[in-house]
């Protein structure tokens, strides 16, 4: 199933050939947890504070569903 | 040294040094603006007349030696925009330097008889007040230059611009940072109006040889400040390298875009497809790519977390410094304008002309509702400063803010609560952040009470942003919490490493309690800051406002909100528990 995914600010080191915004289109077999899928991009755990579907929060345990807006993403606030 | 009152009297051109009444004594900054106010301002005043005041404090631990980020300053009076009790705060050089020259507050009230207008300037030797005539009609950029190369020792320099001696609601209070940028503003709700209503133009400050802050446990604060820096060079957030310091509060762009929380062509989306373009990594490539500017810059001296930036031309010139998240979603995103340089050129005439970032981005954005520009014309909005900077009356009514445009343009889609412009977190995806807008003692306000950092970014703990349940409490926690940080002097932005780290909100409150000489424990800050926002509640209140003006605009219950397609659903009982308790005690 297909999914696409979007890493940003600290995070996006690690897939630097993605462009600021920008989607990688992945191929990941059924059953997959965000976990699974973050290990997968090579996301150091401890650098991935928030996870998101489509907009809404996620937990590591989950399983990603075909056709998932996913957002990894670092410790970010502001105001 | 004990801290003086420093009483600035505009009518009979007089500046009296004031002993400290019991019972303003224990506060500092926000606190101490809002007693001052309390105590001395009619609530039913208009807020332009002579009854108003202007007050300015630095915070408890504002020009201590190493005390992290602590160069805040509190501005306090009636607001022109809202009608109630404002404070608002800002960074640059102004907290420190008036610290140290002994000062707790300064009063300006009454104004001249002659009508002419004053600049003040004031350092240990007391206050000049000079004619100001050659200064009207300046932007700040120009004020900020002439008056370095008047004084010496690189002074604060506090000033309006032309909206500011017109006495639009919209206009701001610009601060100089330490390049001598005017960016630093404290900018919502009007005070730039109240400082021009007192025909002040500038307030001119210098240090050199004050007696400095006192610290009346010396041991005690060093120990507090130590737990505080290392707190904040910890956690990922604020530490060298992390998202505040790499990106600015522009990081948040992309994530709350994320979230479905942008708010998008006035109000009417909550995702923006040109985010990334206006986002703060973007910001950081185009300081990379142009070889010019800078990210992770300190808007005043000793700040460790440096959020600010300075944001670079395509030539590699400077545009403007800083360009915030707010800024970017109120004169990118709200207006479908997906260009940085846009946003920035914006900013730039924001900080000279003298007008608040946000309110001025939701202004042209109701304008853009009512069909006085297509959504995305940028070179549109932009020529729209021309029309404020030549005082034209479409300009004026711009420089008036959301509700005054709106309803200049017949728009019933008018993002405010009590007449302040939202921020860039929409309340329909993001319901607690709705509490602290429709509750807030400020109007629409997320600072006020920041329930982001648990709804959306896992800081503070972890709440659903969709829900309601739970949010009256955490509102109001956040409120109090932020009345006490902004008493402090220190910037709002500790909230996130020491909402983590308990030995970080343990330094915080022990470099108070050092300063001031206290018994202080954590539990305490709640308590002083309800004190705080229980003043500023009963001051609204004698102002006429009631629970019926904790209400978020009504279009919200009945526009769903893409992409979750969400409204405002939370019933206003809900809203009324949040300051339920002022009465109660
Ligand atoms: S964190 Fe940012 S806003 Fe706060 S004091 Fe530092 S530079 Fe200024």
């Amino acid at each position: 199933m297909q999914v696409e995914v979007r890493v940003f600010a600290t995070l996006r080191q690690y897939l630097p050939d993605l462009g600021i915004g920008e989607a990688k289109v992945m191929d990941v077999p059924e059953g997959t947890t965000f976990a699974q899928l973050r290990d997968m991009l090579g996301l150091p755990a401890d650098e991935v504070k928030i996870i998101m579907r489509n907009g809404i929060h996620v937990e590591p345990d989950d399983v990603v569903q075909d056709g998932d807006r996913i957002a990894f993403i670092p410790a970010v606030a502001g105001g | 040294m004990t801290r003086k009152i420093l009483r600035i009297n505009m009518t009979d051109l007089t500046a009296t040094y004031e002993d400290i009444p019991e019972k303003w004594a224990k506060w500092a900054g926000r606190g101490l603006t809002s007693a001052i106010v309390f105590d001395e301002v009619d609530p039913t005043c208009h807020p332009l007349g002579p009854n108003n005041k202007l007050v300015i404090a630095p915070g408890w631990v504002s020009g201590t030696p190493a005390a992290p980020s602590n160069g805040r300053t509190s501005f306090g009076g009636k607001s022109p925009l809202t009608g109630t009790i404002k404070e608002s705060n800002s960074g640059g050089l102004s907290s420190q330097k008036i610290a140290k020259l002994g000062i707790a507050a300064i009063i300006i009230e009454g104004q001249p008889k002659d009508g002419k207008w004053y600049y003040l300037f004031i350092n240990k030797d007391g206050v000049k007040f000079e004619d100001a005539s050659d200064l009207l009609g300046k932007g700040m950029e120009e004020v900020d230059r002439i008056m370095w190369e008047r004084y010496d020792h690189k002074p604060a320099v506090i000033g309006i611009g032309p909206v500011g001696e017109i006495l639009a609601a919209n206009a701001g209070i610009s601060v100089n940072d330490p390049e001598n940028n005017p960016g630093r503003y404290a900018g919502r709700g009007g005070l730039g109006a109240v400082m021009g209503a007192r025909h002040v133009k500038a307030i001119v400050v210098d240090d050199k040889g004050g007696p400095g802050v006192e610290i009346k446990d010396m041991a005690l604060f060093k120990k507090g400040r130590k737990k505080l820096t290392n707190a904040i060079l910890a956690h990922d957030l604020t530490k060298p390298g992390g998202g505040l310091n790499a990106y600015g509060t522009d990081v948040l762009m992309n994530i709350i875009n994320e979230a479905g929380g942008l708010p998008t062509r006035n109000f009417s989306s909550g995702q923006f497809e040109g985010a990334a373009k206006i986002s703060g990594e973007m910001i950081a490539e185009m300081v990379e790519k142009r070889k010019a500017g800078m990210t992770g810059h300190a808007c005043h001296p000793g700040c460790v977390i440096q959020c600010s930036n300075i944001y670079p031309g395509p030539d590699g010139s400077i545009i403007a410094s800083p360009i915030e998240y707010e800024t970017a979603f109120a004169l990118g995103a709200n207006c479908g304008i997906d260009d940085l340089d846009f946003v920035a050129m914006m900013t730039k005439e924001c900080n000279d002309l003298g007008l608040d970032t946000i309110e001025m981005g939701n202004t042209i954005a109701v304008a853009m509702d009512g069909g006085l520009l297509e959504f995305g014309d940028k070179e549109g909005a932009l020529a729209l400063f021309d029309e404020i900077r030549n005082n034209t009356p479409l300009g004026r009514i711009l420089a008036n803010g959301v509700e005054a445009t709106a309803q200049m343009f017949g728009v019933h889609r008018v993002p405010t609560v009590k007449g302040q412009s939202m921020p860039a977190y929409e309340p329909r995806a993001i319901k607690g952040i709705g509490f602290t807008y429709a509750t807030s003692t400020m109007g629409a306000d997320h600072t006020s009470g920041y329930t982001i950092a648990p709804e959306i970014a896992g800081v503070g703990g972890k709440v659903d942003p969709m829900t309601y349940e739970g949010k009256a409490d955490l509102s109001l926690a956040f409120q109090a919490t932020t009345a006490f940080i902004d008493s402090s002097g220190y910037c709002l932005f500790i909230a996130f490493p020491i909402l983590d780290i308990a030995e970080g909100f343990e330094g915080m409150v022990e470099s108070v309690a050092g300063v001031m000489g206290w018994d202080l424990k954590a539990e305490d800050v709640v308590e002083l800051g309800k004190e705080v926002l229980k003043m500023e509640r009963l001051f609204n209140e004698r102002a006429g406002f009631t629970n019926l003006d904790d209400r978020l605009p009504e279009f919200m219950r009945y526009e769903p909100l893409p992409p979750h397609n969400v409204v405002w659903d939370v019933p206003d009982e809900e809203l009324d528990k949040v300051y339920a308790w002022v009465h109660e005690d």
